[in-house]
């Protein structure tokens, strides 16, 4: 394979990313519009962005999709992990048979997961009484969360010494201990990444809110419903300052990886130096 | 042994969440979608999908329109990716992610209005004198010249095309991503090897390159797919209401003035079979180990 590119497939890549950027810059340009039009542009103005934070219907959204996001992800995580380190350690079939449960939401069309989360709190709320809301939210959020955690976990307990753990008790440590002081400290990227990876799912999901949370409102089905009526800049407000966030967080932390590792080059440099 | 046993312990609350919140609400699933209204076995909610014959059809042609659409540009996409520098491709990767983190809804908003009668596109249109220039030529081509209607846009909303559109822009980086990182872990050797035996650039990619990053198309092809054919945003905010698919149907039967959780729950089973068979026949060809993590 030659590796170098030619011109055409340069301009294809130029192309794709002009699709995929071109509406959300559109978008952003938009939010500072002084007037409700979406095609001519008629001045600057922030009047979006000071009504979006007056707008207590999409504050108190916000601070339900944090809340479920934080809440499901930790639960999730703590949850996830120790699932993890038992499927581990199991025997291969049983194993076998619980990863591929673990998977069905993975796979899952996210109407479906919706959608049967739906039928089942209905079913029990019946039963006993109680009304889809922040409850069945929470629940269903940590459903979908699990799975992606135990997938990232995994891995890493792959790459363990098996004897580590065994060795720890040697020494004395009783199960809990050796779990927290040697298992998890190994696995830390892997529950990291789990935790990040939870909270995004989290934060961005609106199919499984939508049929689970009942009379609550999320982010995400405020934005639905403001998509509904068409016209409110308001919206194209919140994408930017979203798109503004990420993108900040996203150059964060590839500065800092690129620092760590420049950092350890640098260590194994010495150490050879040496 | 007591390790086995400690691990087996802790296993067992998630064993229970999955069971409750995983297995049993698709188990209940399967027993709405036979179950009358009444509460008696019934056969009745499948045969009244008959009437949806059409959204079936639909839901189908447009998951599968935007799928091999998505395979036109993605291949070539990920292929040129594979030849560039690599802080380059690192940096394209990140901006091809970059979208997906944010909100769905707000990517399709996105398109809402650029789409509109009176929205971006049209308006540049407008500006650059198209849509005169088609009037002033279809007026004089018209046999009756005062029947005709001039026209001022370009009706890209609430069309099928539109709802395509926003599934190949949502969901483009998902057949992209696999297909690349299939692509660049090919072995350089094996491609020397080729040209060696005398295999021209054509033949290489053919006999060689494409083979191999055949498991990639597989999982690009389920990941575009699924989602696809189950959406029910997109038809509703790029289709107008005019064209329902399969997801639409479901809501409907949710969270809609239909509410009948037994037809819903049926329609949710064919679905599900549909995504099923999708998985199976591309999992027998690639190997699908790798395709649950995608991040």
């Amino acid at each position: 394979m030659k590796k170098k590119s030619t011109f055409s497939q340069r301009l294809l890549i130029f192309l794709l990313f002009f699709f995929l950027y071109a509406p959300i810059i559109v978008l952003i340009i938009f939010s500072f519009n002084s007037t409700k039009s979406r095609s001519v542009w008629t001045g600057f103005t922030f009047d979006w962005y000071v009504k979006l934070f007056n707008n207590s219907a999409i504050l108190s959204a916000l601070y339900t999709t944090l809340l479920v996001s934080v809440l499901a992800a930790v639960i999730a995580t703590i949850a996830g992990t120790f699932a993890a380190v038992g499927l581990f350690n199991m025997k291969k079939r049983p194993r076998d048979i619980l990863l591929q449960i673990n998977n069905i939401p993975v796979i899952n069309a996210d109407i479906i997961t919706g959608v049967s989360l739906c039928v089942l709190f209905v079913f029990l709320g019946k039963i006993f009484n109680f009304k889809l809301g922040f409850g069945t939210l929470l629940i269903a959020h940590i459903t979908f969360n699990i799975p992606y955690v135990i997938l990232s976990v995994m891995p890493k307990l792959r790459q363990l010494d098996k004897n580590l753990f065994e060795a720890a008790q040697d020494l004395g440590c009783t199960w809990m201990q050796a779990f927290t002081k040697v298992i998890i400290p190994e696995i830390r990227p892997g529950i990291v990444n789990g935790l990040l990876m939870a909270f995004t799912l989290s934060v961005d999901d609106f199919v499984i809110s939508y049929f689970t949370a009942g009379s609550v409102e999320t982010l995400s089905m405020r934005i639905y419903a403001m998509t509904k009526k068409r016209i409110s800049p308001e919206i194209n407000a919140i994408s930017t300052i979203l798109f503004v966030t990420i993108l900040l967080l996203l150059i964060i932390i590839n500065v800092r990886q690129a620092q760590q590792e420049k950092a350890s080059a640098r260590k194994r440099a010495e150490f050879e130096n040496r | 042994m007591r390790n086995r046993k400690m691990a087996a312990l802790t296993t067992v609350p998630y064993v229970i969440w999955m069971a409750l919140f995983v297995v049993i609400p698709l188990v209940l699933i399967v027993v709405y979608a036979f179950t009358s209204k009444a509460g008696g076995f019934t056969l009745q909610n499948f045969s009244a999908m008959g009437d949806y014959a059409k959204v079936f059809a639909r839901s189908l042609w447009l998951a599968l329109a935007a799928t091999v659409i998505c395979l036109i540009i993605g291949y070539p996409v990920a292929y040129a990716l594979s030849k560039m520098g690599p802080s380059f491709q690192r940096t394209a990767i990140m901006l091809l992610m970059l979208p997906m983190w944010i909100n769905f809804l707000l990517r399709t908003y996105a398109w809402m209005s650029l789409l509109e009668n009176t929205g971006l596109i049209n308006t540049f249109f407008d500006n650059i004198g198209l849509f005169d220039l088609i009037n002033k030529i279809a007026l004089s081509l018209a046999s009756d010249p005062s029947a005709y209607q001039p026209i001022d846009h370009f009706q890209m909303i609430n069309t099928q095309g539109a709802v395509i559109l926003g599934m190949v822009y949502n969901y483009l980086p998902f057949m992209i991503m696999p297909i690349y990182s299939v692509i660049v872990k090919i072995d350089r050797s094996m491609i020397e090897a080729a040209q060696d035996l005398g295999a021209d650039s054509v033949t290489v990619f053919r006999k060689v390159i494409f083979p191999l990053s055949l498991p990639g198309v597989l999982s690009g092809i389920t990941m575009v797919f699924v989602p696809s054919v189950s959406t029910f945003i997109l038809s509703k905010l790029l289709g107008g209401g005019m064209n329902m698919l399969l997801g639409d149907l479901i809501e409907l039967q949710f969270m809609g003035g239909a509410y009948n959780p037994y037809v819903g729950s049926a329609i949710s089973l064919v679905m599900m079979i549909i995504v099923m068979i999708c998985m199976t026949v591309m999992n027998r060809f690639g190997d699908g180990e790798d395709q649950a993590v995608m991040l």
